[in-house]
């Protein structure tokens, strides 16, 4: 579904990225964990097309098509999904309306027929319930006034709506406390444990990993991947530390 | 109001379109409006195919008026309010100015508190792209004695070239001491990342501009007369600028 191959990526002019190849099939869970300033949020902001992220070398193939030659939008027409390590806050737009724009701009895109105003609050209302989030909280505008947990909450909120291919979450634990991890981690099981769909987790802790269990872990550390394996080694990077492992 | 052809001297012409100034000079009277001591006043005012516009409204005692209006069309537009409240009369003014490519349009108000008690509040949201000017310049006088004037000015612009130009001058010129006169006035550009945001969620880029927009704007009209048909006339504007 998604291969990375030898990306190198600077932002402001400063290379964050030196040779990152990973490939991600369809029905997986990849874990990518790694400490600070690694490159692991600068990885999901160039895989979403964040502007001020530059590829300087190596591609990066989304279903057969160059990723990297996509618009953010286009991107998420053909099914990619980046949860926001801080998600926006912006008032006077709210969640319901910008989502199913969102949602009928993408199946435009794809040629699909827009969903009604009708079909898409029982959607939207069916993800609220399954994130536990409440949904006069969606017709409020986005984020403004949420805590941590209620905007990371509502960023799966977002990807149960959009019901993307491949989903990027960065650091969707972080801020999370044991409740709402168990219910985000549901949430992410519910809505992207398929074999048709895939997730790239970015974490800095093996926590979220108890409740979403990956079929492959990768340490990312100064902007490439230096180790790869099974769940087992996130345990094993939580008893030894990124500098053992990553050395 | 000036009797002769203003010129770029005169503070309230600094930012006009000259040439179209003196292509509709000598302007017509102003219209005058006269609201009667406890009466109540509310008009919408789109202005959609340039031209100076001139209003003198007199706001009686105990009396509230309110205008609401959309600044858009023409290559010049100006909408001009000379408002005098009475004691205890209210007076609220929203207002949005739109414009791209060479457009100027100006709100140029002047807010006199005659008497005790009175409250205005004014809230304009200028949106200007290509080489368009918008312009607000609002004074507001309180009088010797007008004690307890309760007034506002929130003005803020939304720059979405670099080749746009806003100017905003909220002025105050009080004579009485016991009296509250809050101004704010900001000019900026869309926030990047609210926009990255919304298009990492699939929505093309002047669409998640327009959603953005909307919002900037949003609350400018609210309890106006016909508040959604003015919404309306402000997005379909808006989407051509994005």
């Amino acid at each position: 579904m998604l291969q990375i191959e030898n990306l190198h990526a600077n932002v402001a002019d400063k290379p964050i990225l030196k040779g990152l190849s990973l490939t991600i099939n369809a029905g997986e869970i990849h874990a990518i964990m790694g400490p600070n300033g690694a490159g692991k949020s600068t990885l999901s902001y160039v895989l979403g097309g964040r502007p001020g992220y530059e590829v300087t070398d190596g591609s990066a193939t989304f279903d057969a098509q160059d990723l990297l030659e996509m618009a953010p939008h286009e991107r998420a027409a053909a099914g990619l999904f980046l949860g926001f390590q801080y998600p926006v806050e912006i008032p006077g737009v709210s969640n319901v309306q910008f989502l199913r724009e969102s949602l009928n701009a993408q199946r435009k895109a794809r040629g699909e027929e827009p969903l009604s105003g009708g079909d898409f609050l029982k959607l939207a209302r069916e993800k609220a319930g399954l994130l536990k989030l409440d949904m006069d909280m969606l017709k409020r505008p986005v984020n403004v006034g949420f805590s941590g947990g209620e905007k990371k909450r509502n960023e799966m909120v977002q990807m149960g709506i959009l019901d993307p291919k491949l989903a990027i979450l960065d650091e969707t634990d972080s801020g999370l406390d044991i409740d709402a991890l168990r219910i985000v981690g549901d949430g992410i099981n519910s809505i992207m444990r398929r074999p048709d769909k895939a997730v790239l987790l970015i974490t800095h802790y093996q926590r979220l990993l108890d409740y979403v269990q990956p079929d492959f872990v990768h340490v990312l550390a100064a902007g490439r991947i230096v180790k790869s394996g099974g769940p087992e080694l996130a345990l094993e990077l939580e008893r030894a530390g990124y500098a053992e492992i990553a050395a | 109001m000036t009797a002769t052809l203003p010129s770029r001297r005169d503070e309230a012409w600094r930012y006009s379109d000259i040439d179209a100034v003196a292509a509709a000079w000598p302007l017509p009277a102003p219209e005058s409006i006269i609201v009667p001591a406890a009466g109540s006043f509310k008009r919408a005012i789109v202005q959609d195919e340039g031209g100076i516009r001139q209003i003198e409204l007199v706001i009686g005692k105990g009396a509230a008026a309110s205008l609401h209006v959309l600044n858009i069309g023409g290559a010049y537009g100006r909408i001009e309010l000379a408002v005098t409240l009475h004691e205890g009369a209210d007076f609220t003014l929203g207002a949005a100015q739109i414009g791209g490519g060479e457009q100027t349009l100006e709100i140029v108000t002047t807010i006199t508190h005659a008497e005790p008690g009175a409250t205005s509040r004014q809230m304009v949201r200028s949106v200007l792209a290509g080489t368009a000017t918008g312009t607000y310049l609002g004074k507001v006088a309180v009088a010797r004695g007008a004690q307890q004037t309760d007034s506002e000015q929130d003005v803020k612009a939304m720059l979405l070239d670099r080749s746009a130009t806003a100017n905003a001058k909220p002025e105050l010129e009080i004579f009485a001491d016991d009296v509250k006169c809050a101004h704010g006035c900001a000019i900026g550009e869309l926030d990047a990342m609210s926009l990255y945001y919304l298009q990492s969620r699939g929505l093309p880029p002047a669409e998640a501009k327009k959603i953005l927009l909307q919002a900037f704007v949003a609350g400018v009209f609210d309890g106006a007369e016909d508040e959604e048909q003015l919404q309306a006339l402000a997005l379909a504007k808006l989407g051509e600028l994005v």
